[in-house]
């Protein structure tokens, strides 16, 4: 083939150049980018586009509205808001690690939820401290809690609150109907003070929908289980799976076993519709009314009205929860140290967490403001919400989040909740026998810690 | 790597004739290196890229197995001991054994059906084309389709299966809670997207088959049954020791369809990882419990075990139709 040496050396010559070629055109399509977003952040001028990420299903954060105000008044600072799924622990969280340590791809803005913040509290050097940017000063606005767990490992200030999960139990008006059960809201609530009267309300509910394909009392184990130990934590020390110098207490502390004790009761007692919480079967179930009651903190109402969608508005209603108050989940925004545009990202930010973001949030997708000064807006407490029977969620929730101590949470928080979460499923669904299920909880908590 | 401009040259008389053509010195020895580098040079794209693609995360991944490494965290140097955690970790364990049991479970028939399947498109009938194409149209949806289709049938609660169930007055199957029933629903899903494919290369080597074979065992009285086992079978070797080993290959890192039925991409593989498989595990251990070591360790694991995997496999087919 290479008898002709002058065409083998053209053909080399040509392969050299393509090579050459896809090398350099390989380097020069990246190196520009950088320079041109150099530029821009240092002429105040030129416009300046920040990313924000967040999760959670339904109407997730609620920020359409927030961002839309905020982009038409300001035409240098353009704000994308992107919800990017509604899972957090097992897609956003991981993700998120991933573009962390490659250094690029995370937004300007990122939404971390209260599970996750041991893990980035611990990883400083991934954030922008917001206290260059002036963030200090908002302080007074946070409840003493929310706001210390914004500082992380460096003793810097790098997240800010957003919502705050005050606890309060949903449930379907028709199908309470149906089962002879009052349903005006303050009734209902008075119904269950506390958890075992929840349980004989639930029996009475089943033993007038008996059937196979009725509709069941509760969704699954997985929500039930963490309103309960939102509630059991405070009693406790304030602390879930790991103590405060961050060891693994799962085995020991009385908060984990009551509520998981608990929930067992009710699956033993067949309440349950065995779903796990937010998968395809739960949202379809939430939609078609296959169950009637599910505790809610603020953020699940958008997660509900969201899920049903609006062929169910006014089926849902809400009333106080059994046991009293609790706070699960409750998120954090944060600036990643990637960002381009650290300065314009902590406006933003600062804006998204200040009072008129989280009004905003709040009448989008009921997720109750961490901030003080947005608690006691009137638009907050006295809002109404219509998709749940226009009840006055402000007011509700404003309730519920007034002694409220938020839980302790260790790095690996996320993973283990994950992993026992898993053990409360398989108990509901039968895959794991009741007298099996506790040990098994303890091994796949520790196993997932270590 | 692979540009060696000192290996052997072709025993050609190059240097010969192109020092007779161009003279003597520099522009020689350049003809000389061209002769001997271009064709290396002109095959090197594809191992550049399989030195890229392949070797190097291959390697990559054993110094990573060899630490203790968290995504994005800290990592030290901690010798095999993710291996010797992992020999001992019964849900890795698990994980192979679900592994090897939907393979077992899904290629067997897989391949006995695609030989069947191949050799009825092979005869002559009304519009082959049709068929042949038709066995084909499960490949080229994607598999994320399959798998969500499949899961909606196999639902618990508004599952059609299920339906189709309660007309008898079976109660509904919970498909995802046990080994039995999940391993049947994930089987089902692989043979139909894959029993085509196998299908039309088995029909491809069929046809390459002498036909006077057929017509020499015809007329000495040799039954279409006896055609098939004596003469289809025993020439197809070559292509059923292909798929098996693509099937073995394809089997063992099983991993979209598990993941979509199991709803929720904790990838746990169920509540109690009835139907986790290695790849799940693996993605698991990185990307949930951010455990990078440990997953690069068991990835490497898997590695050994598709070269087991198929060379028993090969062991195995390479015996179909031996010689009588």
């Amino acid at each position: 083939m290479l008898n002709n040496t002058r065409h083998g050396k053209l053909a080399a010559v040509a392969v050299m150049a393509a090579t050459a070629l896809a090398i350099t055109s390989c380097g020069s399509s990246e190196s520009p980018a950088p320079a041109a977003n150099a530029g821009g952040s240092s002429a105040a001028a030129e416009p300046v586009t920040i990313t924000v990420h967040t999760f959670g299903g339904g109407e997730n954060f609620g920020y359409d509205k927030a961002v839309e105000t905020w982009n038409a008044a300001h035409p240098n600072i353009q704000v994308k808001y992107q919800n990017l799924t509604d899972r957090f622990e097992d897609v956003y969280l991981p993700q998120l690690l991933q573009r962390l340590q490659a250094g690029s791809g995370a937004a300007d803005i990122i939404a971390v939820d209260e599970g996750a913040m041991g893990l980035m509290k611990a990883r400083p050097q991934f954030f922008t401290d917001l206290a260059e940017y002036g963030l200090e000063s908002r302080k007074a606005d946070f409840p003493a809690a929310k706001w210390d767990n914004g500082i992380n490992a460096d003793n810097k200030l790098f997240a800010l609150g957003t919502d705050i999960g005050g606890m309060t139990m949903c449930y379907r008006t028709d199908l309470f109907e149906k089962a002879g059960l009052p349903t005006e809201r303050e009734e209902v609530g008075k119904l269950w003070p506390d958890w075992s009267a929840f349980m004989e309300i639930g029996k009475k509910f089943q033993a007038a929908n008996p059937g196979k394909s009725d509709p069941k009392f509760l969704d699954g184990p997985n929500t039930l289980y963490n309103v309960i130990l939102s509630q059991e934590a405070p009693k406790n020390g304030n602390v879930a799976y790991f103590d405060k110098s961050n060891q693994l207490v799962l085995e020991t502390n009385p908060a984990i076993k009551t509520s998981f004790d608990l929930v067992k009761s009710f699956s033993e007692a067949g309440l349950t519709a065995k779903l796990a919480s937010f998968t395809p079967p739960w949202n379809a179930a939430i939609k078609k009314g296959a169950f009637a009651t599910m505790g809610c903190p603020a953020w699940m109402l958008g997660v509900v009205s969201g899920a049903a969608g609006d062929e169910n508005k006014g089926k849902w209603d809400v009333a106080a929860v059994p046991g009293g108050a609790g706070n699960w989940g409750g998120s954090y925004l944060a600036v990643p140290k990637q960002s381009k545009h650290p300065k314009e990202a902590a406006e933003v930010l600062n804006y998204l967490t200040g009072k008129e973001g989280h009004v905003m949030a709040f009448q989008e997708a009921a997720a109750f403001p961490s901030s003080i000064p947005a608690q006691q807006d009137p638009a907050v407490s006295e809002l109404k919400n219509p998709f749940f029977n226009d009840a006055p969620t402000g007011q509700i929730f404003g309730a519920s989040v007034k002694d409220l101590l938020p839980t302790f949470l260790g790095e690996k928080h996320a993973q283990v909740k994950t992993s026992v979460e898993k053990v409360l499923e398989g108990m509901d669904q039968g895959s794991i026998p009741y007298d099996q299920a506790w040990t098994r909880f303890v091994e796949a908590g520790v196993k997932a810690a270590g | 790597m692979t540009l060696h401009v000192d290996t052997p040259a072709p025993p050609r008389p190059g240097p010969r004739r192109s020092a007779g053509h161009r003279g003597p010195g520099r522009s020689r020895g350049f003809a000389r290196f061209d002769l001997r580098a271009t064709p290396y040079f002109l095959v090197s794209p594809y191992f550049l890229l399989f030195a890229i693609f392949g070797i190097f995360p291959l390697g990559y991944t054993l110094w990573v197995s060899l630490h203790e490494w968290e995504l994005a965290g800290d990592k030290t140097l901690v010798g095999f001991d993710n291996y010797t955690e992992l020999i001992t970790d019964g849900a890795f364990w698990n994980a192979v054994v679900n592994t090897l049991g939907m393979f077992a479970m899904s290629t067997i028939p897989q391949l006995a059906l695609a030989l069947l399947l191949a050799n009825a498109l092979n005869k002559r009938i009304r519009g082959r084309l049709f068929f042949r194409l038709g066995v084909l149209l499960p490949l080229i949806t994607s598999v994320v389709a399959v798998a969500v289709v499949f899961t909606q049938l196999y639902g618990r609660d508004y599952g059609m299966i299920n339906w189709f169930l309660s007309l008898f007055d079976v109660d509904p199957i919970n498909w995802q809670n046990q080994k039995w029933s999940s391993w049947i629903a994930i089987s089902t899903m692989i043979d139909w997207r894959w029993t085509g494919y196998n299908a039309i290369i088995l029909l491809a080597a069929m046809q390459t088959i002498p036909k006077d074979l057929y017509e020499a065992a015809a007329i000495d009285g040799a039954t279409a049954r006896r055609q098939f086992w004596q003469i289809t079978v025993p020439m197809l070797r070559p292509t059923i020791i292909f798929t098996v080993f693509i099937s073995t290959i394809g089997g063992l890192t099983l991993f979209t369809e598990p993941v979509m039925f199991d709803g929720n991409p904790t990838m746990a593989g169920g509540t109690t990882g009835q139907y986790q498989t290695v790849a799940m595990f693996i993605v698991k251990e990185a990307f949930r419990d951010f455990d990078f070591g440990y997953a690069a360790a068991a990835a490497w694991l898997l590695f050994v075990l598709i070269l087991i995997g198929t060379l028993i496999n090969y062991s195995f087919t390479r015996r179909i139709g031996g010689s009588k």
